[in-house]
This record gives C-alpha cells, structure tokens and sequence, in this order.
C-alpha cells in the first residue's frame, strides 16, 4: 500500500524532456493524424506516464497490477516541437475500494517557469 | 459568429483499431505493456483477449475534437473514464466509432459530450471537452 505520508507531495522532475519533431510526428503518425507542429491533445501522456510509473513504482506499487481509471487534461498552452519541459508529479489521492489501490496523479508539463500541460492519471493497482 | 450550436449533434466518425495500431501506438506512447500486444499474456491476467490501452482510444478521440475544434490548439479541456475495455482479436479491424453533443455555448468555448463505442458498446465514460472558440 501507498504510504499515505507521500499524498499531497510533489516530487519535481530532475531532468528536462525537448519535444521533438520527431516524437510528435510519430506519436500523430500512430494516431492516424495528418503531420503537424502541434502535439495532438493527448501527447503529454508519453511524459508524464513513465514519470508517473517510476514515481509509483519507488513508492512499492506493481506496475504491472495497473489499470487506467481514468484521464483528464488542461491544456493552457499546446505543445510544439523544440521545447523543453519538466515534469512535476503530484500525488493528490490515494485509496483502498475492495482491495484495490486507487491513485490519482497531477502531473505538470512546466515550460519556462508555466503550466503548460496538467494531466491527471487515475491509475488502478488492482488485488 | 460560433461555428456551433448549442445541443447540436456533431457528425460521427469511425476509427479502425487493430494490432498494427496498437504496435504503432506503444512504440509511440513508450507505453509497452504486453496486455495491449501480447495474447497469451492477457490471457494469463484474466483479460479475454489483447485490449487498446485506453490512452490509444483516448487518443482517437482526442484527434475527432481536433478536427471539430478546426485545430487541435483550440482544444482546452480533455476527460475521460474508461469504462469498458476495447477488445482487439487478432487479424480484426475494430471499430471505434466516435461523435459528440454541444451541451454548452459561450462567447469563448464551447463544452462537448462525446460518445464513443465498439460494437454498440460504451467504451468511454464522462467524455468530455472544452474547445476555444
């Protein structure tokens, strides 16, 4: 189980990620969508997921358990090729319903010191 | 003047799903789990068959309010429950199919109900978004 100590922290990305070109380009191509600039609404899942899984996973919970519950997003400036966010997690819930472990995670892409990207992941460690 | 009206119906669109696309999307998405590529083990796990991640089927959707936003910078808000799973056997196109409701209006966005299925089914719950008019 999540210790409940870590609920409400935030743990800031050490690195930074530059959105490439390339990586918007493939993750439209993958979607069906035409070439553009623009990132597709979803595409800051390929960020703050795997930084969501490594969070999760430091903290004792199987990835491998996972179910996705639920997803939203609040895009106040839309991603485009060659900019460089990090991303801060933030875990604001944590739940036990029938043995399940349910844990939502806030994610922020921040570029040049703003939110450009929250994400929030539900994400279900099943029994 | 907005390119919408309120409680108008937008137009449906399908989306093939297939295990191509599912390989496309997790070399894409760094989103590896062999639940959405490999049969035998979502078998093992109690699954009936390969599952789409729910971020692909989000992303579907995510590109159909693109295309009504006329831009997919225009599209502010994005949300969805998973509800079902969307079940893809091997060698089957499945279809997603895809529409939404305008169910409020303003001078600046524009909410939408979306409703996606497979086979009739629910796929996805709450679905909405918010598009800057």
């Amino acid at each position: 189980m999540l210790n409940p100590d870590l609920v409400g922290r935030t743990f800031e990305g050490a690195t930074s990620t530059t959105i490439t070109a390339e990586a918007i380009a493939t993750f439209a191509q993958a979607l069906g969508e035409p070439e553009t600039e623009l990132a597709s609404p979803t595409f800051a899942i390929t960020i703050s997921l795997e930084q969501s899984q490594s969070l999760l996973e430091n903290s004792g919970l199987d990835w491998s358990r996972v179910v996705h519950g639920d997803q939203r997003f609040l895009i106040n400036k839309p991603l485009v090729a060659g900019v460089h966010v990090t991303c801060n997690s933030t875990i604001e819930s944590a739940r036990v319903v029938a043995g399940n472990e349910i844990v939502t995670v806030r994610s922020d892409l921040i570029e040049n010191d703003e939110v450009a990207v929250s994400s929030w992941s539900t994400l279900v460690f099943r029994a | 003047m907005s390119i919408f009206k309120i409680d108008e119906e937008l137009p449906a669109k399908t989306y093939i799903i297939n295990r191509a696309k599912l390989v496309a999307y997790a070399n894409a998405s760094g989103d590896q789990n062999p639940i959405h590529q490999d049969e035998a083990f979502a078998k093992s796990v109690g699954l009936e068959n390969v599952i789409a991640h729910g971020m692909y089927t989000m992303g579907l959707v995510g590109q159909y309010v693109g295309r009504m936003a006329t831009s997919s910078a225009k599209v502010k808000e994005f949300s969805a429950r998973f509800t079902k799973p969307v079940v893809v056997p091997a060698d089957v196109d499945v279809e997603l199919v895809v529409s939404a409701k305008v169910i409020e209006l303003t001078d600046e966005i524009a909410r939408l109900e979306i409703t996606a299925t497979c086979n009739q089914i629910k796929v996805l719950g709450m679905a909405k978004a918010v598009i800057l008019l």
